[in-house]
This record gives C-alpha cells, structure tokens and sequence, in this order.
C-alpha cells in the first residue's frame, strides 16, 4: 500500500472520530506510519456485525416485553454477548443459561445466581430482583 | 515521570515498543513485531467469537511480549491476581515507584473506547503511566493521545470474565540489556517466522491454513447469502479492524523487514520485503472482495472467485517463506 493509497473514509468510519495507524510504503519503497480515518470496507464489515448485534437485541427486547422470555437474552445482546460468551463470563454451563431464558425460571432464580449475571453485565443487583418481579419498561 | 505516548498499530507491539524504548532500547512497532516472530496465519474452527471461527493472522496474545522479553535478554515482572483489592493496590503501588505498568484488559468495559469499537476483547494491552485523584493516566497503543479513566472502570475491564481473562495483569521489564546482537536476533527471529508460516504439519496454521480458509470459502452454500457475508465480512473484520496496522500484520512485518535489513546492512531483506508489501496488497484486495460480494445482491463477485484470490495469496506467502529460508542458508 502506497502512503497515497491510505484509505481517508471519514463518511461511515467506525473508529469514534479517532484515527487508526497503518504501515505504508512511499513513492520510494520506504515504509512510513501513515493516519487513517477510515476505511469503507472495513466500515461496512463492522457495521453490519454492529446491525446484527442490534437486530438480535431489539428482537430480545420486544420477546421480554410481550413476556416471550425472560430479560437476560435482551440484556445478553445489548451488552454484545452470545450464549458462549455469557456462559463464560458467568462461569455457568450454556444449558442452564437457556433455562434462565424462560419467564417461571427466572422468575424463580436464587439471588446467588442473579448476582452472577449483575456481575456479567455489570448492573446493579436490583435492576435485575425488580425485573423477577415484573419490571419490562427499560432498563 | 517523562514519558511519550506514542501510537501504535496494534496493542501488544505497542506496548513493548513503548517499554524498551522507555528503558533505553529504542525500539520501533514493527521491529517489536518482527523479532518476537509475531507473523502468523490460524484458522481456529473451534475457538468461536461470535459464533465465527477465529481466524488469526499473528501468534496468540502475550507471545509477543514473552517472546521478545525473552530474546532480548530482559527480565519480565508479571502478576495476576486472584484478589481484585490487590490487584489494584499492586498496579498504585508500581506507579508509586515510579514504573511504567503494562496491563492486559478488556476491550469492552474500557469507557475512552467508542462505542462502535466496544467488543468482548480480553487480551488488550495498554500502558498506565499515573495516577491523578480517582484517575489513571494511560497510554493506550492504539489511541493517538495518551487517555484518562476512572479508577472503577479500569479496575473493572481488568479483571473482566470470560474467554482469555486478564486476571488484573501487570508487567513490567526490568534489566533491559542496551547491547544487542542484532544479525543473530534477526535471524533468529526470521527462522522462528518461517516455521510457522510453513512448517507445521497441521492444516490450520501458516500457509496451508490460508489454503485451508480458501476451501472453506469455495464450499460456502451461495444460496445462504445472509450466512456468507456475516462469515466474509467477520473475516475482513479479523484481518483490518482489530489493529493490524494493514492486511492482518503484512505490512507491519514488511516494514520489520525492510527495517532489520537496513540494520544489518543486507539489502536481500529490504527485497522480502517489498515482495510482502505486494502481498499485503493482496490481501487488502481480497478483503475489498470479501466486502463485494456481501454487498451486492444482484451480481455479487462468485466465491470462486474468493477462494481463487486466497489461494494465490497462499502461494505468494509460500514464496516469501522460501525467499526467507533462502536467505537464512547464506
């Protein structure tokens, strides 16, 4: 890559309004560090992972509210996990994860095990007792 | 303390550079890179981020910071702790003699992050330099500026859960040898590159798992398009975004090249070289590709195509490799 080369994609750009440092050779072959803003095929693969996470999570969202399941798959996507990731972080197997996904399991979970999940996504325990016990506006 | 926050392509490298340099062995990114033989390919189908494979185009994280650590003579401090309390007063404690403080943390719980670059990353490194009130002043590699942050939120992206947990992390060299035998560290760390891009029997490593990342993409179903870009764009994403510095480390190691051939004066590095630059570019190309063919519904690049595109991709790494084994006989 050329230092003229260096992608300046600032329209869509995903890193924030930083730049990201690339390598790049100038006319004479030598190797420079060089600022880019941006690049649009980066941009687009970012987006997209960025879209899915937030369909699943809006999808999550409305399947807690009508009461379909509990709030931990919304939380789980909005704080951009996967039932892997979650079963890491909270050092619980991923069938018992699934579980916790129904509304009665829930509901019925002891605080020990609430408290791993505050603890995963980082909220207070409370947020999650008020929502066993029927909280579905926002978190 | 003096310091200078210096930007960095990718964290580990950055961290390292900063280091030795900070001790007084100047130590430039791609020449961290180089000698820690931190090129790599692996396709890791059972490792999963985000329901993908892993596909990684350096050595694991902390390789770079052991290996070089290693090389160069120097003795590496590290601790991780069991007691999050400790794990705090420990890095104050480093800070309060006066110690530039390496750190592994999560991505994700970082707050100086933008939005948009918040993932569940636990093997980031950055550097703490100091402590004003309730805030560590940080040297993050791949910021441009040197970064604030709460006591509360460092402390919570470094002991973050989960996949390669950082269990607090601190690290530090001590002893950094200011005399070193650059042909023999070169070579050394040449050889170490070449037996990993190709010298493993295992199809998921080097340049057989490039080919091996090809077959996966030409027997892709075209009808699941939705599947295919998550899986194409996850590699561009693998490749460009998680701080590269260009192409999945390429022109960062060309740079190496390019670099430790002026040092020792061997004017046939500085041609590996360019020949990697011309490989990088092909990879940029094929991550343009990537991104092509997820765009277009009507008429979208065939996966052939893809998997062609790779496959050179494989055979010029192939070459290079048997440029660099080459020179080392001489």
């Amino acid at each position: 890559m050329k230092l003229d080369e260096v992608p300046q994609d600032a329209d869509g750009s995903k890193y924030g309004g930083h730049q990201k440092l690339l390598y790049a050779v100038d006319d004479k072959g030598e190797y420079h560090e060089a600022q880019s803003a941006g690049w649009e095929a980066e941009n687009y693969a970012t987006d997209l992972a960025l879209q899915e996470l937030e369909q699943q999570a809006q999808q999550a969202r409305a399947d807690w509210q009508a009461g379909a399941t509990s709030v931990l798959p919304y939380l789980m996507y909005r704080y951009r996990m996967d039932e892997l990731a979650l079963a890491q972080c909270t050092g619980l197997w991923r069938w018992r994860i699934r579980r916790h996904f129904r509304p009665a399991v829930f509901a019925a979970l002891p605080q020990k095990i609430l408290l791993r999940y505050a603890q995963a996504f980082s909220l207070p325990l409370e947020q999650l007792t008020a929502c066993q016990q029927g909280y579905r506006d926002d978190l | 303390m003096t310091f200078n926050h210096q930007q960095s392509a990718h964290c580990e490298t950055g961290v390292m550079s900063s280091l030795l340099t900070h001790a007084g062995l100047p130590m430039s990114e791609p020449m961290a890179f180089g000698l820690a033989s931190g090129l790599a390919f692996a396709y890791l189908p059972l490792v999963k981020l985000g329901g993908m494979p892993l596909i990684a185009y350096r050595m694991p994280p902390k390789h770079i910071i052991k290996t070089l650590s290693k090389r160069l003579g120097c003795r590496l401090h590290v601790q991780t702790f069991g007691n999050e309390a400790q794990g705090r007063a420990a890095l104050d404690r480093a800070l309060d003699e006066g110690r530039l403080v390496g750190m592994q943390s999560s991505v994700f719980w970082l707050p100086y992050f933008p939005p948009e670059m918040r993932f569940h990353f636990n093997a980031h490194n950055l550097l703490a330099y100091g402590r004003e009130g309730d805030e560590y002043l940080l040297s993050d590699p791949v910021f441009e500026q040197p970064v604030r942050c709460a006591a509360d939120d460092l402390q919570r992206a470094r002991f973050a859960k989960g996949a390669l947990a950082p269990k607090g992390l601190l690290y530090w060299l001590d002893d950094v040898p200011q005399e070193q035998d650059w042909p023999a560290l070169v070579r050394k760390s040449i050889l170490g590159t070449t037996r990993i891009l190709d010298g493993l029997p295992l199809p998921w490593i080097g340049v057989r798992g490039i080919r091996h990342l090809a077959g996966k993409i030409g027997k892709l179903d075209a009808q699941g398009h939705k599947y295919n870009r998550l899986y194409l764009t996850h590699i561009v994403r693998m490749q460009e975004e998680i701080g590269t510095g260009g192409a999945g480390f390429r022109f960062m190691y060309a740079s190496f090249l390019q670099e430790a051939g002026r040092l020792i004066g061997d004017e046939r590095l500085c041609e590996l070289s360019t020949r990697l630059t011309a490989t990088g570019d092909q990879w940029r190309q094929f991550a343009s590709l990537c991104v092509q063919h997820g765009r277009s519904k009507q008429n979208p690049p065939p996966l052939s195509q893809l998997s062609d595109s790779l496959l050179q991709i494989a055979d010029s790494e192939q070459q290079l490799v048997a440029g660099l084994k080459g020179w080392l006989k001489d």
